[in-house]
């Protein structure tokens, strides 16, 4: 049914129409008079004490990586879950062997402690 | 009428499946309009139950009992200073706004509204879904590193964590909804948001109440994930104004800053009907199997007309117990205004074709408005977590007891 995805190629370009246009309009209306000290990156009315763009604990990492591998994961299970009942007991067998493999990494990780967040 | 307007309201078709342009233009703007409109109220509804949760009173100045309050703040918004910090990366600082209202507003290509009410039907609509509301990440964390400040980019570095972490729990709760939908003589199930629903009236439950209590647990894994997802209280982390100030949009002023918020409440609306469009039966009327029937058809289609006239109703007795002052005397014929429009509008909705277009939007609107105000009610109930605890939550109970599920149903589908 390729005439189904039209709608959003119509959606896009309302979107690209009416954006700029309130965009537009807020400028036309808005005052424009900055100073340095409003320009100034916010820290509770103190001056910024370094650049923020600096390290950041390793823990946001690793969730990132675990997402992606569980992500993935619930991808493959979609043509899996929209055949099931056509495919029957060998599907389900198939892919309890796949989730069980992902669970015994789950079950590493877990224990491994990456889930921690201290 | 123009023939070509009767010959489509007669029709049953989605104006995707039509290949009709003309009507998928006119469907994203009512779909636009239509948002908009319902960010503006949820705005309002959302101040006004909250402060009567408080027991304050809450907008009262603006309009009659703070109606007007949304529209005094949009061109206050409008006419605001826009601030871009100087240390600002300044493309990305004005791009990420727009990439979180995109994401959230585009999830509504594929909203069944009605069996005719979407913009249009993929046959992947809950992936396109779940696919293009992800994105929104993207646009916190380019929020958060554009501005180039401490607050911001730590609240974009635990959002995008947040979000991305309980998406898989989200995810594999869908699994579990679309596996249901498979369990019918072809052994062939459905990604698309219509036939999701069709599926339901089919297997005659809401998928809900299958296998109970599993896809009762499924609804509750998503429920609880799309709060979090949203950034919601209590999981609002991004936002605890007690440590972050504002999260990833500290640094955004006047215009830009309402383009997050508008994002905010339009992706609330969207993850809210993909868990009525899974397993609250979409725009299905409650009890279509028990209350069968012409006479029953025609008592649940006049809800939508009596819903109207009930909210005049409630206008009027305010008019009653408006001031007697003559300080109040536009407010007054205001609120009058209202509630008579509401009137009209409760009064064509019995129109019988109208009443027969309109059903299923209102039904589905309605299972919407209860997640909308189940959203204040966790504002306004549950303390903000902690990030371990809500990274805990995430991790060690979401996601197995959405895998518990997902295979519990999977089983609980051979035997049965």
């Amino acid at each position: 049914m390729p005439q189904n995805y039209i709608p959003i190629f119509i959606f896009l370009a309302v979107v690209g129409i009416l954006i700029p246009l309130t965009l537009l309009a807020a400028k036309l209306v808005r005052p424009e008079n900055p100073s340095r000290t409003k320009l100034m990156p916010y820290e509770c009315g103190i001056d910024p004490v370094d650049n923020a763009r600096g390290r950041y604990t390793v823990r946001y990492y690793i969730v990132a990586i675990l997402f992606v591998v569980f992500d993935v994961e619930t991808i493959f299970l979609f043509p899996w879950a929209v055949r099931y009942k056509a495919l029957g007991v060998f599907g389900l067998v198939e892919m309890l062997v796949f989730l069980l493999i992902l669970i015994v990494g789950y079950i590493w990780i877990w224990k491994k402690g990456a889930l921690e967040w201290v | 009428m123009p023939d070509f307007l009767t010959a489509y309201l007669q029709s049953n078709v989605t104006p995707g499946e039509a290949g009709s342009a003309f009507w998928a233009l006119i469907y994203v703007l009512i779909v636009f309009a239509g948002i908009s409109v319902a960010v503006m109220a949820m705005n309002w509804l959302e101040r006004k139950a909250l402060a009567h949760f408080q027991i304050r009173l809450g907008p009262m100045r603006v309009g009659p009992h703070g109606l007007l309050q949304p529209i005094a703040d949009a061109i206050k918004l409008l006419t605001k200073e826009d601030i871009v910090p100087s240390a600002a990366d300044k493309f990305v600082f004005w791009l990420a706004p727009l990439i979180i209202l995109c994401a959230s507003f585009t999830t509504y290509i594929v909203v069944p509204f009605g069996r005719a009410h979407a913009i249009t039907d993929l046959n992947i609509g809950i992936l396109f879904m779940l696919g293009v509301s992800s994105l929104s990440v993207l646009g916190v964390v380019m929020a958060g590193w554009a501005s180039n400040s401490h607050y911001p980019l730590l609240g974009a570095l635990r959002s995008s964590a947040q979000m991305v972490s309980y998406e898989i729990a989200m995810g594999l709760a869908v699994v579990s909804a679309v596996l249901m939908t498979s369990l019918n003589p072809s052994g062939t199930g459905t990604l698309s948001m219509i036939g999701i629903v069709q599926a339901q009236e089919a297997q005659q439950t809401w998928f809900v109440f299958k296998f109970f209590p599993l896809g009762f647990i499924a609804l509750g894994v998503f429920a609880i994930a799309m709060v979090a997802e949203t950034n919601r209280a209590p999981f609002d982390l991004p936002e605890a104004e007690s440590e972050l100030t504002a999260g990833f949009h500290t640094e955004y002023s006047g215009l830009r800053w309402s383009l997050f918020m508008l994002g905010e409440y339009a992706a609330m609306i969207a993850v809210s009907s993909i868990a009525v469009t899974l397993w609250l039966g979409g725009w299905l009327r409650p009890f279509p199997h028990w209350l069968a029937g012409q006479s029953w058809d025609l008592v649940f289609s006049l809800f939508p007309g009596l819903l109207f006239l009930g909210l005049a109703a409630i206008a009027f007795v305010g008019v009653g117990r408006m001031p007697k002052h003559p300080y109040f005397k536009i407010q007054t014929a205001g609120l009058a205004g209202f509630g008579a429009v509401l009137g009209l509008i409760g009064v064509v909705l019995f129109i019988p074709p109208v009443r027969d277009r309109v059903q299923d939007i209102f039904w589905f609107i309605a299972k919407v408005a209860v997640f909308m105000y189940l959203y204040i009610w966790y504002r306004a109930t549950f303390p903000r977590y902690r990030f371990d605890q809500l990274m805990k939550v995430g991790w060690k109970v979401l996601l197995p007891v959405a895998l518990g599920v997902l295979l519990l149903t999977a089983v609980a589908g051979i035997l049965f």
